[in-house]
């Protein structure tokens, strides 16, 4: 599985690169569903913040920084992102469905309009 | 690669999530068949199967603890309790469920199957070490619970809710990830018993993943500071759906949570405080913040909130006196469910005609229209309070021993000082009950149907039995451990 990693060993990209994208890409998602206000936009951001989970289970299973048995490691870790792809999917139908009945109901999906209930 | 050879499956521990989500499979056909009958038919199915699971799950309750499918499914006596728990609170709010959404007029058969492997979803969080199947299990409960908290389409309130719920859970649920996958990068396993007793690598790695799995698992146990959705979506979604999620959800992410931080030993130091301090502020802000709502449904969210606090508070201290089976945490989420989905299955009889309003006002006049409900009320917040003769008291009693005991002496006053701030809500709304209605419109509440008497007397059964058998309870689930604190609660629940 790893055999041809060291034909191009000058070319591997290092796992600190990887793991401070993917911590970008983590923040840019977070701040996105803190200042974003269309629902489906908000939605995007947190895709993103999964796929930046992705990136770094990727990176973590490719470079193997621990003991033990590692193909079964490496394993785990491509396995856990098929998941996380089929749940996020799953979160995708549920969502939209919730924003298309909303926007049925008011025509509008501006969340700071949204302030049916308070105390 | 090595050979893969085909783990042996011990089926008996895997049974009970089985039997749920079959049900929840035979339910939804049935709705497919008979789109426009009545539900009963449903109702009924549905609590056969989880009449079914209740079973199987209490024959398994002496058996030894153990392991299947590569440890991915772990079978011990909290898992088990909880798993009871999870079964129970369906089982309550699947009773109440069809008469409420019939007077609501949103009585889709879809809830049921969808409560079933919500709760099912649970149950998988609630036995696993694996953080993957702990993972899966969130989602299954929270994807389905999205589903059920819009399911009053007309209601824009519920709606509203619903992609609260939805949007912040993602979001929670990415942090959970996040802290997933850097545990991954620190031991290579996504197995909390992988976890090394000397950790020799980058402890910083560790450091991330605890602080952001407690982020989104304290999303899911309603903890502040990540408790914002919480009285929103509680005042929004359907009074079942509350009930349901205030009980269930919590359940499992407080079972799931002690498994994770337990396994994180090593850390402690950096997790502990952080704890500590989120059940301070939970404590202060669910007792505090309610007394100025209006909605009793709201009341409620932030007394969930309260209720967290204090079931974190029992974590610690167990979690410090070594206890493997956390007696008071769980002891204390038996008591606590039974009484939150009583209380919401009592409010729920103000729904009528499509209409539902659930401030206090709208309570007003129910010891009249329906004393059963009423005194049920009563008799739940009592529980909630902590009165003497009620279950809850005895919860609180064996959180406050344990938290003396391994000496958190100052979130033992902090508790006792929100239980008694937190008293006053709860009598303003077991006193809205039983103010006359000068209202322009009397609200008559609709003759109690068989479902909702049934769930009423079932949990004030359980509020009353809890208490007076609180000592064995408590044994069961420590595992006949004899233990200062249950030898106090012993004497005191034969008084």
């Amino acid at each position: 599985m790893m055999s041809f990693a060291p034909m191009i060993a000058e070319a591997v990209v290092p796992l600190t690169n990887y793991l401070v994208l993917s911590a970008l890409m983590f923040v840019i998602g977070a701040v996105g569903v803190g200042v974003r206000k269309n629902p489906v936009v908000v939605f995007m951001c947190i895709e993103l913040m999964l796929n930046a989970v992705n990136l770094t289970f990727l990176a973590f299973a490719k470079h193997l920084p621990f003991h033990g048995d590692v193909a079964q490691a490496a394993t785990t870790g491509q396995i856990m992102v098929v998941f996380v792809m089929a749940v996020a999917a799953a979160e995708v139908a549920v969502g939209l469905g919730i924003i298309m009945a909303i926007f049925r109901l008011r025509n509008e999906v501006d969340i700071d309009d949204m302030s049916e209930m308070g105390g | 690669m090595t050979e893969a050879t085909m783990p042996a499956i011990e089926w008996a521990m895997i049974m009970p999530v089985i039997i749920m989500m079959l049900t929840g499979c035979v339910a939804l056909i049935i709705e497919m068949f008979w789109p426009k009958q009545n539900n009963n038919l449903i109702v009924g199915v549905t609590l056969a199967g989880l009449g079914w699971t209740a079973f199987n799950l209490i024959g398994q309750l002496g058996s030894p603890a153990g392991e299947t499918l590569n440890g991915l499914v772990v079978r011990d006596t909290m898992g088990l309790v909880t798993q009871l728990v999870l079964v129970g609170v369906t089982f309550l709010t699947v009773l109440f469920s069809e008469p409420y959404m019939r007077q609501k007029k949103i009585a889709f058969g879809e809830f049921y199957p969808l409560a079933l492997w919500s709760a099912a979803g649970g149950m998988i969080m609630a036995t696993s070490h694996n953080l993957l199947m702990i993972f899966l299990g969130l989602e299954v409960l929270s994807i389905a619970l999205y589903c059920m908290a819009g399911l009053s389409r007309q209601e824009h309130k519920s709606e509203e809710s619903a992609l609260k719920y939805f949007l912040l859970g993602a979001f929670a649920s990415a942090f959970l990830l996040y802290g997933i996958a850097m545990f991954f990068g620190a031991t290579g396993s996504l197995h909390l018993s992988n976890m090394p007793d000397h950790f020799h690598g980058e402890e910083n790695l560790l450091v991330i993943s605890i602080i952001m799995m407690l982020v989104g698992l304290g999303f899911k146990l309603a903890l502040a500071p990540f408790h914002q959705w919480t009285p929103d979506v509680y005042q929004g979604a359907p009074t079942n759906v509350t009930a349901f999620m205030a009980t269930a959800s919590k359940a499992a992410a407080l079972v799931a949570a002690i498994r994770v931080l337990s396994s994180f030993a090593i850390i402690e130091i950096y997790w502990q405080p952080l704890l500590v301090a989120i059940a301070v502020l939970s404590m202060a802000i669910g007792s505090l913040s309610a007394l100025v709502q209006k909605d009793v449904k709201r009341v409620l969210g932030y007394s969930s909130i309260a209720n967290a606090g204090y079931l974190v508070v029992a974590f610690l201290a167990d979690y410090e006196l070594g206890d493997p089976n956390f007696t008071s945490a769980i002891f204390y989420l038996v008591v606590y469910s039974i009484a939150t989905v009583g209380a919401f299955a009592a409010i729920s009889i103000v729904a009528k005609n499509g209409k539902e309003g659930t401030r206090f006002e709208d309570l007003y006049g129910m010891w009249k229209n329906s004393p059963l409900a009423a005194g049920a009320l009563v008799v739940f917040m009592a529980s909630l309070i902590g009165i003497p003769p009620a279950a809850g008291f005895f919860g609180k009693l064996l959180i406050f021993q344990s938290a003396l005991e391994a000496e958190f002496t100052t979130l033992a006053i902090i508790l006792a000082a929100a239980s008694v701030a937190s008293a006053f809500y709860y009598l303003r709304i077991m006193h809205a009950a039983f103010v006359e209605n000068q209202g322009p419109i009397p609200t008559q509440a609709a003759p109690m149907k068989f479902g909702l008497k049934a769930a009423l007397m079932i949990c004030i059964a359980g509020t009353v039995i809890f208490a007076v058998t609180a000592g064995k309870v408590s044994q069961t689930i420590s595992g006949d451990q004899p233990e200062t604190a249950i030898s106090v609660m012993n004497t005191t629940g034969e008084v």
